[in-house]
């Protein structure tokens, strides 16, 4: 057996004390080990950006990290972007409503990307949106949709914020 | 109606998958697993001597390590129908076990299996694996492989075949007779398909049946390949595909890892797991394309195409799939577009090379031909001085001329071609081109045009497709496919066909795919073909169904001999009486014969049905307008104009979505995509998404489409493919549109900075 870390880790505001073997990268911890499977891994090399999550707020490759590294860390997968479960994210909203996916597989990437950058830029240009996921990798969209799809929320979550 | 045809509807699918609660592949975990890691070959060719196991079968964690000699007998799945070379001979063989005996042909051919309890132990004990290779030299490339060792004995020279369809004789007069020939030599560069998800299965043994869950194109269709391979009776296997990453023809073909998984899940009495990692989908997926094409073209004075002519090589890898001959040849029958095109003579020659194989991937065989017809009208209308758009107004056939039967015998249905071809130049401004070139010189940067009319012909390989239509006991419409969505958003786009057409509720329909089990076996989603395959068969069943309702409907209603009718109104579907006010739902004429056991109803309004559908004729124009830097080799889009026949659009948001990504896989091969092997080693050199360029979100152009729907006058709905249309047009309207800022005839793909810049810089 690999040596392993007793760690503490807060994913979508769920406390998890966990002991995880070392080697362990926190995408493969988190599907594995966590069952938290909405994370995907496309490269397992940092290019793609499937598994991107939002690490204390910023957006990290889950697959270019340790989980060991989590330890005392706060994580948000997509599977904590809802608001409840009935309620989607108006970013989720605005993907379904634009087509900003096909097979699914980059999204959850996508949407954890995107939704660090509306938070820092609420009003971003189509250029703007085109540039903040070129790290992101869509084999079947072209992009278009998800481009739609950002501008659409850029304008929901502004829309939210002028209400309340 | 909201949730009818020609709607933009929302997808059912998106629900989950945005949410994190899709189930790929990798996301099944059945109890008490086993995990599966390959040991590949590092040599392209190389003679295999022995396979030491034994440090790897006391490592840790192992359970098994499994080579050639610890499998069942296996087959190979051949090469699809009959094809033969041009004198009528039989072409070469690659019979492809699933581990190779005496040889290795590929850097990357799996040797081995490593079995162990977790991925982690499997991938360390893979290392521990000493395989004994004798390296051979290598064919690399196309043009190493003539004079290379051959990959497979009985191919001296390592040719496949040599095929050749067409008149060569007429051809040769009509080029002699010629007021104007053209040329031109172009390479259909050799492309990773590269869905997100990479390839996996799962094997399973109960009960003395097999079960493979697989990320697929089709389920039957891979159940039925994988038992081909494991010698076993196809009933003998269930697969099950779950949701799917992306497949563009990979998933289509089966695979060894498929067959291997389900012989280690009986031997080691658990279920066995392989998901293929990125670098191992570089080398151990199927490529796509690698075609080396001189076209001619003969026309006469006022710019009439005559004749074609085209000799391409195609490299076939090491090892065929069953469509692996086809895709460079078959491809062929649209050769010459929707132009009046007299004559066509081809010549392929097939070679084998120490590499992956070279399967399906988006267009198969048909963007090599439209491909290399473009660019030749290009070179026709620089060589008469005519403008682009006019010599393929000129050659375009008119709609009096309808059904155009083509070289290959394909008749070309319905279709508006000039008027699409207008359209397009009208929304991109063609006319306002040399102003606009002029703005561009003035800043520095060459500007370019390109158009394209593209032509292709969907629906994969004949046979029937069935559907099922299923009323369940709680009132749902349960509706079974044999295609499969790798992205398509079946769930959406057939739930949308049914409430049209059946007047039930959006959300009482359930779209059931991709496990053998529900009994409906079809040729699966490639070539376009879902809406008109699948789509057709239920709209045959929905008629059945409809049929059958007004009998039973009749008894319910007590119509005593009045005739009873079926009509949707408001969204909702009834049965009436004529001439009176009692009707009743389809669902509840569904849940009455269940409930009331009506004799000669024992199934309900249950309906199955089959449909075989002739190939459709999707097309279209594009026209793209590029500015080059000449100190950066960089291409920037200024715009991108498709006017599109898909046939009848059901759901535009989700045939737009098929547009986009279409543009973006040609993008990608025409600017940047580039699969390399070195030439006498057989390295892949590009075996990461580092290496291996796909386009970003940065490099797309945002795409103006709009649709000439033109419905298809062979299948009830009309519908034509749509998959595969936007990258058999992106490829030469980029080129074209390079090759047009660069002031040259012709620029090769992909037209990366470094080659742009070399053609703007360097005479």
């Amino acid at each position: 057996m690999s040596e392993t870390r007793k760690i503490a880790v807060t994913i979508n505001g769920k406390r998890y004390e966990e002991e995880v073997e070392v080697r362990w990268t926190l995408a493969d911890f988190m599907r594995q080990q966590l069952g938290l499977t909405g994370t995907h891994l496309g490269c397992e090399h940092g290019v793609c950006g499937a598994c991107t999550i939002l690490f204390d707020g910023y957006s990290a490759r889950s697959c270019l990290m340790l989980a060991v590294q989590a330890d005392g860390h706060e994580i948000l997968t997509v599977e904590g972007i809802a608001p409840s479960e009935e309620q989607m994210h108006p970013l989720q909203e605005a993907f379904r409503d634009n087509h900003g996916l096909q097979c699914g597989f980059c999204t959850p990437g996508m949407l954890t990307t995107l939704l660090e950058f509306l938070r820092d830029n609420p009003d971003p240009t189509e250029q703007e949106v085109r540039i903040a996921i070129s790290g992101n990798l869509c084999r079947c969209t072209g992009y278009q949709g998800i481009v739609a799809a950002a501008l659409d929320a850029a304008q929901r979550l502004k829309a939210a914020k002028e209400a309340s | 109606m909201k949730f009818g045809m020609g709607q933009p509807v929302r997808r059912k699918e998106d629900v989950r998958l945005v949410s994190g609660k899709g189930r790929y592949l990798d996301d099944i975990q059945l109890a008490n697993t086993a995990y599966a890691y390959f040991v590949r070959s590092p040599h392209a060719h190389a003679v295999l001597r022995g396979i030491d196991a034994g440090a790897a079968r006391a490592a840790e964690g192992v359970l098994a390590v499994m080579t050639a000699d610890d499998l069942p007998e296996t087959s190979f799945v051949p090469v699809r129908g009959a094809f033969k070379n041009r004198d009528g001979s039989a072409i070469a063989q690659s019979p492809k076990m699933l581990f190779p005996k005496e040889k290795v042909r590929f850097s990357g051919e799996a040797v081995a299996v490593v079995i162990a309890t977790t991925p982690a132990a499997a991938k360390d004990a893979a290392e521990l694996v000493d395989v004994d290779y004798e390296p051979l030299g290598a064919a690399g490339t196309l043009e190493t492989a003539p004079g290379a060792p051959p990959v497979w004995d009985e191919a001296p020279g390592n040719l496949v075949f040599d095929w050749a369809d067409g008149n060569a004789a007429a051809c040769e007069a009509a080029f002699v007779a010629a007021a104007k020939t053209v040329s031109v030599e172009v390479v259909q560069n050799r492309v990773v398909p590269s869905p997100m998800e990479p390839r996996g299965a799962i094997g399973v043994y109960e009960a003395g049946r097999y079960t493979l869950y697989t990320s697929s194109q089709g389920s039957s269709g891979i159940r039925d390949k994988v038992a081909v391979m494991m010698k076993i009776p196809a009933d003998n296997l269930r697969v099950i595909t779950p949701d799917v990453g992306g497949g563009f023809g990979l998933k289509n073909s089966a695979a060894i890892e498929q067959a291997i998984v389900l012989f280690a899940a009986k031997s080691l009495g658990r279920p066995v797991k392989w998901i293929g990692e990125r670098m191992e989908a570089f080398v151990g997926d199927g490529h796509g394309r690698d075609v080396k094409m001189k076209g001619e073209m003969a026309l006469d004075a006022a710019g009439q195409i005559l004749a074609l002519r085209l000799d391409s090589i195609a490299n076939m890898g090491a090892y065929m799939t069953h469509v692996g001959p086809h895709i460079p040849t078959s491809g062929l029958r649209v050769m010459g577009g929707v132009y009046r095109v007299p004559l066509v003579y081809a010549r392929v020659r097939g070679y084998f090379t120490n590499t992956q194989t070279v399967t399906s991937y988006r267009g198969a065989g048909r963007p090599e031909a439209i491909y290399v017809t473009e660019r030749l009208m290009d070179q026709a209308a620089n060589a008469l001085g005519m403008d682009a758009l006019e010599i393929r107004r000129r050659n375009l056939i008119r709609p009096e001329e309808l059904p155009y039967r083509n070289w290959k015998g394909l008749s070309i249905d319905s279709g508006d071609f000039a008027t699409n071809l207008d359209e397009a130049a009208r929304r991109a401004d063609w006319n306002g081109f040399a102003a606009r070139r002029q703005q561009s010189e003035a800043r520095g940067k060459k500007r370019g045009r390109g158009v394209a009319y593209y032509f292709e012909a969907s629906g994969g390989p004949p046979g029937p497709e069935p559907g099922k239509i299923h009323f369940t006991d709680n009132g749902a419409v349960e509706v079974y496919l044999a295609t499969q969505s790798n992205g398509q958003g079946h769930e959406t786009t057939f739930a949308q066909l049914i409430a049209e057409r059946l007047g039930v509720p959006f959300d009482s329909i359930i779209i059931k795919q991709g496990d053998t089990d529900d009994g409906l076996a079809g040729g699966g989603t490639v070539g376009s073909r879902s809406l008109q395959a699948s789509g057709n068969a239920m709209a045959l069943a929905m008629d059945g169904v409809v049929k059958k309702g007004k009998v039973a409907a009749g008894q319910v209603l007590q119509a005593g001999g009045a005739e009873v009718d079926f009509e949707v109104a408001e969204g909702a579907g009834q049965f009436f009486v004529t001439g009176t006010q009692r009707k009743i739902g389809v669902t509840e004429l569904a849940l009455t014969l269940k409930r009331e056991k009506l004799p000669g109803f024992e199934s309900g309004l249950d309906e199955q049905a089959s449909f075989e559908s002739p190939p459709t004729f999707p097309n279209g124009c594009h026209i793209c307008e590029v500015e080059v830097d000449p100190e950066t080799g960089t291409v920037a889009f200024d715009r991108y104009v498709i006017v599109d026949d898909v046939g009848v659009v059901i759901n535009p948001l989700i045939v737009d979505g098929q547009i986009h990504g279409g543009v973006a896989q040609g993008l990608g091969q025409a600017l940047f995509e580039d699969c390399v092997y070195d030439p006498n080693s057989g390295q892949l050199m590009t075996a990461t998404f580092a290496d291996y360029v796909m386009p970003r979100a940065d490099n797309m152009p945002d795409l103006d489409i709009s649709y000439n729907e033109v419905p298809c006058l062979t299948n009830p709905l009309g519908a034509k493919g749509a998959g595969e249309a936007g990258t058999i047009g992106a490829l030469p309207a980029i080129i074209g549109a390079i090759s047009d800022a660069l002031g040259v005839a012709h620029i090769d793909m992909p037209a990366t900075p470094e080659k742009v810049w070399r053609a703007a810089n360097v005479a």
